[in-house]
């Protein structure tokens, strides 16, 4: 009963908001509308409509799920500091943090399913009704991973939300161990994304064991990077009580992350163009362009000039405890890992294909359009789990509140 | 008069309920087609009653869709056959003639688009090995040019088929003869199984296929030529629907050079076992561990 109250007035709050709120939703799923009408586009000629075809069979919506996957993952870089080490001002918000991850896994999902061909026949890869081939094929580990992700990232939060709500201090005993889990979980859905490509030897581009690494560190810089942002503009619209240090807490963190990323990247660049084998093709077609084809080339490298200059930002205590620089970097970072993990990754992977020919893909206005649907979709979503979360995390949302107006009425009614 | 208007009033309401009531029953058959279609199981779970109930479904589909009545097989696999391919780089002159006949046979879709099994690069000589110095699109007046080679890739059918491994749902399988096939009712269009082959094996249905009716070919296999559907993966099946009944794949019959062979890699008396005892033999991306049992040689 108690529980069915909680959910309808949930329910309920997610539908009243100030003006700003009704706008930034209604903007939200103004861009989910056009996205839909394109999806139907594609569910009825087929995949023909994106800018993919035989030699690059993969593309934007493929590299936006390896960046969300990223962003997912990043979200126990609040959980340590805040569970671990027990730094108290990223404990507050470490539920956010976990929501977002929630988020991200969900719009990771929605970008698989933008690319199957066959989405009537997604009950195929569910266990026990289709065929999950569990574990042959890396794409049903990282089914499994990501949706045990997304349970352990939604079963945490609300737990604790709705303790919060009734007054209560969540139950350590269950917490903790959930938490703990939730570390190495994200280490792998994200190293199982990376094996995903790692493992195909007709790709000699993905075929380099540092791949997995290389996720690793440029998702510690990405999704911390998406968070410092989101948190800052709900501190400044819905009254989120953050506090500056645990934001340059973050960013200091982002800023070990963002040095093992280029050094990296740096360690394959120095592998590929030293011994100088035909496996440099795809990393020259990115870098350089190969037999006149660039049109990643200015890509890869603005991609380079943010990711270099967010991370001298985040190095110097000066411009990490800035919140103008801070913003800024952040921005580059989101957008410099973004091209690198995204068209940077997966198009390169294609180029040349194995019998050597150049098709130089970009996505259309059709991929765009359903990519950033979902990307708004996602929004959508979190803004709603904030819209809850927050008043809860602040009391303005709380059981003995909700009592003590239930009592009044019900004192008044007795009254009258 | 009016009599008259009312009968021909009820006779006109009275033959568009009747077709109303066509219309209504062929779209209800029309889903129930498609109910059974999308609830069809993996080919190789279904009993023999279902794979018999799944042709059938097929070929009312296909009569409905093309207005030819198709004949489709589900021949298994003879356990004494390992099938075996060989061909001779000293004799292809790089005419593309196995590409066309490949494409009739195996009823791909000739545009939008445009789908094709097999590929023929061409590559300078002395650059063999290096595929990426291959060329794709090249149309001289004559064939051979003088300082190439030509070089045809399909499908190896390998022994440890990458492919097949990153199949998320075992919609790709190896057959007991040696041959790499696909359920196209089962493929979840991810097409993993094409950025795991190195030898761009497969090809995606990125549309409707588009086949003139005239010029199906309506001999099928389940698991071979039969249409396709949109966003389905397809590739070379050495012409399994020739191949189980004693004929040559349709490229191996249509080479003008003879460049072509093909064969039961464990009769020892066989031309393909003769080829790769005698001749200079090599395998593509042989270093990728991926075994295939496309032998390419040279007989002069």
């Amino acid at each position: 009963m108690e529980a069915w109250i909680f959910f309808k007035k949930t329910i309920r709050m997610v539908f009243v908001g100030t003006k700003v709120y009704y706008l930034w939703c209604a903007f939200l799923l103004a861009i989910i509308g056009i996205a839909i009408s394109f999806y139907m586009k594609q569910l009825d000629a087929g995949l023909i409509i994106t800018n993919m075809k035989d030699q690059v069979s993969w593309g934007l919506y493929l590299g936006n799920f390896t960046y969300l996957v990223g962003v997912a993952a990043a979200a126990v870089l609040l959980v340590i500091p805040a569970y671990i080490y027990h730094f108290d001002p990223i404990k507050e918000i470490v539920v956010l943090g976990e929501l977002l991850a929630a988020s991200a896994i969900i719009m990771a999902l929605m970008f698989v399913l933008a690319d199957l061909g066959r989405p009537d026949r997604f009950w195929h890869i569910v266990p026990f009704i289709g065929i999950l081939a569990f574990p042959d094929s890396l794409l049903a580990w990282d089914v499994i991973v990501l949706n045990g992700y997304l349970v352990l990232n939604t079963i945490v939060p609300i737990y604790i939300l709705v303790k919060t709500y009734f007054g209560k201090e969540p139950v350590r005993k269950y917490v903790i161990p959930l938490v703990l889990l939730s570390i190495p979980w994200a280490v792998g859905i994200h190293t199982v994304t990376a094996f995903l490509y790692n493992g195909l030897a007709a790709r000699p581009f993905w075929n380099a064991s540092i791949l997995a690494p290389r996720f690793l560190a440029s998702a510690f810089c990405s999704g911390p990077a998406m968070a410092l942002i989101i948190f800052q503009i709900l501190r400044k619209t819905a009254g989120l009580k953050i506090k500056n240090e645990a934001l340059f807490k973050v960013a200091e963190l982002m800023a070990y992350a963002m040095f093992v990323n280029l050094f990296l990247l740096g360690a394959e660049l120095f592998k590929e163009y030293y011994s100088g084998t035909i496996h440099l093709a795809p990393m020259q077609y990115l870098f350089q362009g190969l037999h006149g084809h660039d049109s990643l080339v200015p890509w890869i490298r603005s991609a380079m000039v943010m990711n270099i200059t967010a991370f001298l930002i985040f190095l110097i205590p000066a411009t990490r405890t800035n919140l103008l620089t801070l913003n800024i970097g952040s921005l580059l970072i989101i957008v410099g890992v973004w091209i690198e993990k995204g068209l940077g990754l997966i198009v390169p992977g294609f180029i040349p294909d194995p019998l050597g020919e150049i098709y130089e893909y970009l996505p259309n206005v059709n991929e765009i359009a359903i990519s950033l649907g979902i990307w708004a979709f996602g929004l959508f979503i979190f803004t709603l789990f904030m819209r809850i979360a927050i008043p809860i995390q602040r009391g303005d949302f709380s059981h003995s509140k909700y009592a003590r107006e239930a009592g009044r009425t019900q004192y008044e009614r007795s009254n009258q | 008069m009016e009599d008259r208007s009312q009968t021909r009033r009820d006779f006109m309401k009275m033959m568009s309920m009747g077709a109303m009531a066509a219309l209504s029953l062929g779209s209800l058959s029309c889903t129930r087609a498609q109910v059974e279609a999308f609830l069809q199981k993996h080919f190789r779970e279904m009993t023999e009653a279902e794979k018999k109930e799944a042709i059938r479904r097929l070929e009312e589909t296909y009569f409905r869709k093309y207005g030819k009545k198709f004949h489709i097989s589900t021949q298994p696999a003879d356990t004494a056959v390992l099938w075996g391919y060989g061909l001779d780089l000293s004799r292809c002159i790089g005419c593309r003639r196995c590409v066309y006949a490949c494409v009739k046979e195996n009823n791909q879709s000739r545009s939008n688009p445009q789908l094709q099994w097999i590929r023929v690069v061409r590559l300078k000589d002395g650059s063999l090995i290096n595929l990426e110095n291959t060329e794709h699109y090249y149309n001289p007046e004559k064939v051979p040019e003088p300082g190439f080679q030509y070089m045809p890739v399909q499908c190896q059918h390998c022994e440890n088929p990458p492919c097949v491994r990153v199949c998320p749902v075992h919609a790709t399988w190896k057959e007991p003869d040696g041959i790499v096939v696909v359920d196209y009712n089962w493929c979840i269009g991810c097409r993993y199984c094409m950025a795991a082959c190195p030898y761009k094996g497969r090809v995606f249905n990125w549309g409707q296929p588009n086949i003139p009716p005239e010029e199906l070919n309506t001999e099928v296999h389940y698991l071979g030529n039969r249409p396709r559907m949109k966003n389905v993966v397809e590739k070379c099946t050495f012409c399994i629907q020739r191949v189980r009944n004693g004929r040559y794949p349709a490229c191996v019959e249509a080479c003008p050079t003879g460049a072509r062979k093909f064969g039961n890699l464990l009769d020892p008396d066989s031309e393909i076992r003769y080829i790769i005892e005698n001749k200079r033999v090599f395998r593509l991306k042989e270093d990728l561990n991926t075994e295939p049992k496309f032998y390419y040689f040279f007989s002069a």
